[in-house]
């Protein structure tokens, strides 16, 4: 199969997967009792502004043309209007999405570059040392760092990095190092599993017939690691990191609210607290298509990487 | 059953959280079930009255630990139940019949699959203004049946090429026969891999959602202990042994449920073992 149908395959399905949250992020939002406005305006808030706020929602119109105005302010771009005032010229979906996709994707990025350059050498070091302490460390260590909840790591990291020590900045603060805590807290946790991956993953390959070839015709042994196994032994790895990344980007929930940063998930988080249905449904899309567009790019990696699969 | 030390471990470790929750609320040195307030014992120290010392509101750290344990073991005991056998059926029941079936019940999966599932838990239990337990049970199996679906129809698209189904199904054996003494008795065992994992993930997602607030409001299970540690940070003596208290007891239920799921995946499929 051409790399050109796999992928339009693979969106199309992705499309349809997408179409099926948002009907159902749709359905759900209007079955569930309580009236929106009363949470987005308040109780006592004067009818004009609650008149207001139900025409901006569109609550006004039968279901069937809220959700076909929907789609068409996906198709222009907007997403729809946040509707806090009930102003219909007020800011958009879309330009909330903006303003915290940097601080999302500079979590994921931070948090992934922390994981990756902790797990690799962890990982290949314990295959190769395998059976020995040095395994068994790391394997603790890994299965530890999955186990523990971020809820008692991310706090803990503060009151060690910015309270006891003052050597980071804490929580809402800005500025390049107030991504070192939280990047901290997110690649710990990432580094355990591809730790325990990319340990799993060498130990097999380091199994096989063709680094035995290396070895017998006398390559050096770094040679053979790095070039014979490392390299092989990466796919599965590539794919478990790029599927985490997909849901970092997707917002990193408990991370975002411990350390105040305003983030995709924590929009969607407030968003659903307060009943703003159109940021909701807005937020709602942007992840599932971002959840679409990692993995089919991660199968597709995987199929540039290893021939075998492409064949298939 | 065979199974590797660090399995045991993990199966110990579990056996003493159902021990402990259990028992919890009766050997808890006070009671949690009234709520109450003494400011004048708040932030204690560790002392022969409180041993783990008392919150922000005086109640004893050590009693509300073991009160959380049960709460966090009819909880989670209830979403496996409950997630596993939905999972299981619909699983078994797609990979049986194929076709159409199958396709309907892929697409709803690939729908819960494009989307990260804490959120849709959270946009569950924010229905309703004070969630009770019973609703954010039914919020995480609300998508924790997809695990077990794609468990099961795995297991049968492998087992209904198997010559014992062949020979049930040409003994003229009903599709429900067939299903249940026969496919569902032999996928049990990667069923059990995905019960111990989704133990330890029901754990967490649970304390996500006390931590975040949007949980049912008891304010004594693990996650809604966490929440209150991380607002008081500034008191570092205090936080660090109240915060450690119930991290470590999720860590600890976490730990012993991927130990035995590890192990039982090696039980199961030996070429694995000692990769993990």
């Amino acid at each position: 199969m051409s790399i050109g149908s796999f992928l339009l395959r693979r969106l199309g399905s992705g499309a349809l997967a997408i179409l099926g949250v948002s009907i159902l992020t749709f359905g759900f939002l209007h079955l569930v009792p309580g009236d929106p406005v009363d949470h987005l305006a308040g109780g006592d808030a004067p009818p004009g502004i609650r008149l207001k706020i139900e025409q901006c929602m569109g609550l006004d119109r039968p279901l069937a043309i809220q959700f076909v105005s929907f789609l068409g302010h996906v198709a222009d771009g907007t997403l729809g209007r946040q509707c806090r005032n009930g102003d219909p010229a007020g800011p958009t979906v879309a330009a909330r999405v903006r303003e915290v996709m940097p601080n999302t994707l500079a979590l994921a990025v931070w948090g992934m570059v922390v994981a990756i350059v902790l797990a690799l050498p962890l990982g290949v070091l314990a295959a190769i040392r395998r059976g020995t302490w040095l395994d068994t460390l790391t394997t603790t260590v890994a299965l530890s760092g999955i186990s523990i909840p971020q809820m008692m790591f991310a706090p803990l990291l503060i009151l060690w990095g910015f309270i006891t020590l003052g050597w980071f900045p804490g929580p809402t603060e800005v500025g390049p190092r107030a991504i070192v805590l939280p990047a901290l807290a997110i690649g710990t946790h990432l580094m355990a599993m591809l730790a325990r991956m990319t340990r799993s993953s060498m130990v097999e390959v380091l199994g096989e017939d063709y680094v035995r070839t290396a070895r017998a015709k006398g390559l050096a042994e770094g040679r053979v690691l790095a070039l014979h196994a490392l390299r092989n032994a990466l796919l599965p790895v590539i794919t478990v990191a790029g599927l985490q990344f997909g849901s970092l980007l997707s917002g990193a929930i408990i991370i975002e609210n411990v350390f105040a940063r305003p983030g995709l998930g924590s929009t969607l988080v407030d968003a659903i607290k307060e009943r703003n249905y159109p940021v909701v449904q807005g937020a709602v899309l942007v992840i599932a298509a971002i959840y679409v567009v990692v993995n089919t790019f991660v199968d597709l990696a995987y199929g540039l990487a290893d021939p075998r699969i492409r064949r298939a | 059953m065979k199974l590797s030390p660090s399995a045991w471990i993990g199966l110990a470790m579990l056996a003493a959280y159902v021990a402990v929750g259990i028992l919890g609320p009766v050997i808890a040195p006070y009671d949690l079930g009234q709520p109450h307030v003494e400011l004048a014992h708040q932030f204690e120290r560790g002392s022969a009255a409180h041993w783990l010392g008392t919150d922000a509101s005086g109640r004893d750290t050590l009693s509300q630990l073991l009160w959380g344990a049960r709460s966090a073991l009819e909880l989670s005991v209830i979403v496996v139940a409950i997630s596993s056998v939905i999972g299981l059926g619909i699983g078994t029941i797609a990979g049986w019949f194929g076709g159409a079936t199958d396709e309907v019940v892929m697409r709803i999966v690939d729908v819960l699959m494009a989307f990260p599932g804490i959120l849709l838990n959270i946009a569950i239990v924010a229905t309703v203004a004070h969630p009770g337990v019973p609703l954010t049970i039914g919020a995480l199996c609300a998508n924790g049946w997809v695990g077990y679906a794609r468990v099961a129809r795995g297991q049968v698209l492998a087992l209904r090429e198997r010559d014992y189904v062949a020979a049930a199904v040409a003994l003229g054996a009903s599709h429900r026969r067939v299903m249940v003494r026969h496919l569902v008795p032999n996928l049990m065992g990667p069923a059990m891999v995905q019960m111990s994992f989704g133990l330890g993930s029901v754990i967490i997602i649970e304390a996500s959602l006390s931590f975040l607030g949007i949980g049912p409001q008891l304010d004594y299970t693990w996650g809604a202990m966490l929440d209150q540690a991380r607002n008081f940070l500034w008191n570092t003596e205090w936080v660090r042994i109240y915060a450690v208290v119930p991290g470590l007891a999720i860590t600890w239920v976490v730990l012993g449920a991927n130990l035995l799921g590890d192990g039982l995946r090696d039980r199961l499929d030996p070429r694995q073992r000692g990769k993990r």
